[in-house]
């Protein structure tokens, strides 16, 4: 059934349906309503999971790594300072192989302090080890947090999982969203089948042991190996996503009227939405011009983007965060991925909307006119900045 | 590199260790720079060392204090310290006797 639904209200009702033993969080703007909606669920017995009203986002990510250690399914969220300050134990639930997922409602880092949207915390925990998806709408936070859910537990995998959500843009506005069912979100996402709990006394382990310099560097391997599977792991998971929900997501990305295009955008985020109503209005003129929206950005995608983009004469990657002293990390990762192509697209790469700028149509209508002209170097240029 | 080290691939998801099988292959009675030294004849067995030892290493039977196991011990000296009667001292670990 369609209902109207903030992002806030469409990852809570992911989280009621996933249900996972454990919640630790700790509220910061814009992610707050998340806990809030979930701690009246737990309130009014709609489900049973213990909530924990953590001290801190290190903590919250503490009590998650010791729950899911003992073997609970487990959840949190949170935003900007908060996701700083839990970054330390994000290395180590991926470290520990624990699957927790995670809402991010992206917002800038300070200072200057300012609560709104860019994409400067997700950057910070680009490494960290957690599979990262981003949302453009509430609908598609609301998937991807169920669909993350059955990711992150897959045996092969065993990873933290981040799904990014636009702070207000996605967070605080109401969409039109359509869960699924509650029975058939539970089955999608199945029982949860734990690693070694903690908690089995019949079979004690030891978590969190010390690694000398002989056996670091294997344990890392081994976990790199599991951020290689999730690619595959992705691709059937939203196949099976596909099959009870009515709408589906197939591949690592959304390519919009992007074949044929001559010109194209890369970027992440709600902002996809204003970009296709710029390409629109672009085609409508007889403008060759396209999209390519990232869903899947850790693991990133390679090989595919590569592919994707390998036609189109001029992209413009467009990055919701500075990676001070270097260009931005997504036009890195595309320049990645194009690197062994024999045709490939010259690429320039944009930075826009940081602490919540607004970005309009007429903006993305502008970096499509400023891409014909600009000549691809490794310079940033700004979207909406006043020079 | 010695050739029984395990590969990335042998290795359990997580770096999660099995239960009880840490102590055998660490010996980390090779950390010590100093080394307790058991006077049996001073020793009332009222346990304390064996409380208050953070490695496991006083060995006892039928709850006897019967020795110090210097596989493990790591020489921090609580047990020397705890000790009511002297009966545990501590030694340069260079003047202890190899394997003792």
């Amino acid at each position: 059934m369609r209902k109207v639904m903030t992002g806030h209200k469409a990852v809570a009702e992911a989280m009621r349906q996933i249900e996972p033993d454990v919640v630790a969080v700790y509220p910061i703007t814009p992610q707050s309503e998340i806990a809030e909606y979930y701690a009246e669920y737990v309130h009014d017995g709609i489900v049973h999971t213990e909530l924990v009203p953590v001290e801190s986002e290190h903590s919250a990510m503490s009590a998650c790594i010791g729950a899911a250690a003992a073997g609970g399914r487990v959840m949190t969220a949170t935003s900007s300072q908060g996701l700083a300050l839990m970054v330390e134990m994000v290395y180590i639930a991926a470290g520990l192989r624990l699957p927790i997922v995670m809402a991010l409602a992206n917002r800038a880092l300070s200072a200057p302090i300012n609560i709104h949207c860019d994409h400067s915390d997700a950057y910070l925990t680009r490494d960290a080890g957690a599979f990262m998806i981003f949302a453009e709408s509430a609908q598609e936070a609301y998937d991807y947090t169920l669909i993350a859910q059955k990711i992150a537990e897959h045996p092969k995998v065993r990873l933290p999982g981040i799904v990014n959500l636009d702070g207000f843009t996605l967070t605080h506005t109401a969409d039109v969203v359509e869960p699924l069912e509650d029975e058939a979100a539970k089955k999608f996402v199945g029982d949860y089948q734990p690693f070694s709990p903690m908690l089995d006394v019949d079979r004690p382990s030891t978590w969190g042991a010390f690694a000398m310099p002989d056996y670091y560097f294997e344990l890392k391997r081994a976990q790199q190996a599991g951020m290689e599977e999730v690619p595959a792991v992705f691709l059937h998971t939203q196949e099976a996503f596909a099959k009870v929900a009515a709408r589906g997501y197939r591949g690592f990305f959304e390519g919009y009227r992007l074949k044929d295009a001559e010109r194209a955008l890369v970027l992440m985020g709600s902002t996809a939405g204003t970009a296709k109503v710029a390409v629109d209005e672009l085609r409508a003129r007889g403008e060759k011009v396209g999209l390519l929206k990232i869903w899947l950005w850790r693991p990133f995608p390679y090989r595919e983007v590569a592919q994707a983009l390998a036609h189109v004469n001029k992209v413009a990657v467009m990055d919701r965060a500075l990676s001070f002293g270097a260009m931005g990390a997504l036009y890195n990762d595309v320049c990645a991925a194009l690197v062994h192509e024999k045709n490939k697209p010259a690429l320039v790469n944009y930075i826009y909307g940081l602490g919540g700028r607004d970005v309009s149509t007429d903006h993305i209508l502008h970096v499509f006119q400023d891409l014909k002209e600009a000549q691809p170097a490794h310079t940033l240029r700004f979207v909406g900045l006043r020079e | 590199m010695p050739a029984e080290l395990k590969t990335w691939k042998e290795l359990p998801l997580g770096g999660v260790v099995p239960g009880g099988t840490t102590p055998e292959i660490n010996k980390t009675g090779s950390w010590r720079a100093e080394r307790p030294i058991w006077h049996e004849d001073k020793c009332i067995q009222c346990l304390q060392c064996w409380l208050h030892c953070p490695d496991d290493s006083i060995l006892t039977k039928q709850q006897k204090m019967v020795g110090i196991d210097y596989d493990h011990c790591k020489g921090c000296g609580v047990c020397a310290a705890i000790c009511p009667k002297d009966a545990i001292t501590m030694i340069p670990e260079r003047e202890g006797q190899c394997g003792k």
